[in-house]
């Protein structure tokens, strides 16, 4: 186990790799799903209020 | 504002309006993302567990499985933004330039994800952590062009008006692409030519070839997911400017807040 | 000419002329653009004493001297050779992992009057082959692969039918 840690001894840049482009991907992701819920709720407000532009059911 | 704008050639728009995409789109979204995590999960620990070291570079070569898809989908992501920015100026067709806008930000955090992971790469095989060869460069102007598509997306109060201009950058940004490709063909360069893509066999042994193909899949798939992810939201803020904008226009003058429910 | 086709010919027509453009800056400015000049480069077009720049090629098998100066540093001699020229090379430092007799090298420095490379510092460049240790062994073993030399063609070993007959001196797959 220790061995795997220890990539070859280059653990310093494998296992940040690892952490960035798996991080990078999971923030991004988690980032565009809060966005879509702020837009679905402030979109749900709108409709609540009778707001809705043409008037017809949103689709989803 | 989406769809009230349609140019004459309505036909064409009726396979692909939002409404029609909001239902697609939703149906299959949860599936990519599934197969994304499914997918990337099979790819990172074959990459780190299973996948042998290399003849060469030894256990380095495990972040080829992050740094390679990270720049393929960079790249990828930079043809479908300059094939919807095409479709946007031409045929000014709406969800082409949804498209574009949710494009840019994934291809900007892929692209610096292969950078970054490149950059770690570099430091202990080459020497250094960062050198001004023609690969490496045009891969960071890459960068570079992503992020002024942001910018320039978000320097509008209405982002329908920045369509056009922003447009005009990523087709013009679109040189670069063969460039990055065959910078390493081109001029001597620190980076290695390519090993996937030749006219012969690919120079890399099954063994770490099928590893990096699965990831690189999981990659495109996250990609895919994140991009809809965020056409949808696009849409959906679009659709709320319009509401808020009409509302406005009724003579209210205020925009927000808005009467509780 | 409808609106949709005019506006079709003008993007296609200035992506054409972009296109050209951007060939023709980069075939001018084609010497900026190289990160390193080979041996035979420098040999067709001397580069003035006391400019710095990159040499490239391989570090030729056998050439590497070691030693330390007096100052208790590491100091190493070699050849960098792309095939039909060389040029010795001195370099005082700590090399990159991969520095190795018969791998690529990228040095950084200038020209002596004795016609040495002086470099201040020194990147090492790997090929674009990838491969398990034993998949290389084997082929050394098997005679396909000299010691020194670049690696065989991936045709040869990287299909199911030669892997099993290079395979005769040791298991191939791991």
């Amino acid at each position: 186990m220790s061995e795997f840690l220890a990539m070859g001894g280059y653990a310093a840049f494998v296992w940040p790799s690892y952490v960035i482009g798996i991080g990078g991907l999971a923030v991004l992701a988690l980032v565009s799903l809060r966005q879509w819920r702020a837009a679905k709720a402030e979109l749900g407000r709108l409709e609540a209020a009778g707001l809705s532009r043409r008037g017809r059911r949103e689709d989803r | 504002m989406v769809g009230n704008v349609a140019p004459p050639g309505r036909s064409l728009h009726r396979f692909a309006n939002p409404g029609r995409f909001m239902r697609l789109s939703g149906a299959l979204l949860p599936w990519l993302a599934a197969a994304a995590v499914l997918v990337c999960a099979v790819g990172v620990v074959w990459g780190l567990v299973f996948a042998p070291r290399d003849w060469q570079q030894g256990d380095t070569v495990r972040i080829m499985y992050v740094h390679v898809p990270a720049a393929w989908w960079a790249m990828g992501g930079y043809l479908g933004l300059a094939v919807a920015s095409f479709v946007s100026l031409v045929w000014r067709h709406p969800l082409a330039d949804v498209a574009a806008v949710a494009i840019a930000p994934v291809g900007a955090v892929f692209t610096a994800i292969c950078l970054a992971t490149g950059s770690l790469w570099g430091k202990p095989m080459w020497g250094a952590w960062w050198v001004w060869d023609a690969r490496l460069t045009s891969v960071l102007v890459l960068f570079f062009l992503y992020l002024g598509h942001i910018a320039l997306t978000n320097a509008f109060d209405e982002p329908e008006r920045a369509a056009r201009p922003a447009a005009i950058l990523a087709l013009i940004g679109a040189i670069n692409l063969p460039i990055i490709k065959f910078s390493v063909d081109w001029w001597n360069t620190l980076h290695q030519p390519a090993s996937v893509t030749r006219f012969d066999a690919p120079a890399v042994h099954v063994d770490i070839l099928w590893p990096l193909l699965i990831s690189g899949l999981g990659f495109g798939l996250a990609f895919a997911a994140i991009v809809l992810l965020r056409m949808r939201t696009v849409l959906i803020e679009r659709r709320v400017r319009a509401i808020l904008a009409a509302r406005g226009m009724e003579g209210a003058g205020v925009s927000r807040p808005v009467p509780a429910a | 000419m409808t609106r949709k086709k005019r506006r079709l010919a003008i993007v296609l027509l200035a992506g054409l002329g972009l296109g050209t453009a951007t060939a023709l800056t980069l075939t001018a400015f084609q010497d900026n653009l190289v990160f390193f000049f080979s041996p035979s480069d420098l040999a067709a077009k001397p580069m003035p004493p006391d400019r710095p720049f990159r040499i490239g090629g391989l570090v030729e098998v056998g050439s590497v001297e070691r030693s330390t100066n007096a100052a208790g540093k590491l100091e190493t001699a070699f050849r960098v050779t792309d095939g039909a020229r060389a040029i010795r090379v001195t370099y005082t430092g700590i090399l990159p992992d991969l520095f190795r007799e018969g791998q690529g090298v990228v040095a950084e420095g200038r020209l002596a009057p004795d016609g040495t490379f002086v470099a201040t510092s020194v990147l090492a460049r790997h090929d674009e082959t990838y491969m398990p240790p034993e998949v290389a062994d084997a082929l050394k073993r098997a005679g396909h692969w000299q010691p020194g030399e670049p690696p065989p063609p991936a045709r040869l070993w990287n299909t199911k039918e030669v892997d099993r007959s290079a395979a005769a001196p040791g298991p191939l797959t791991n």
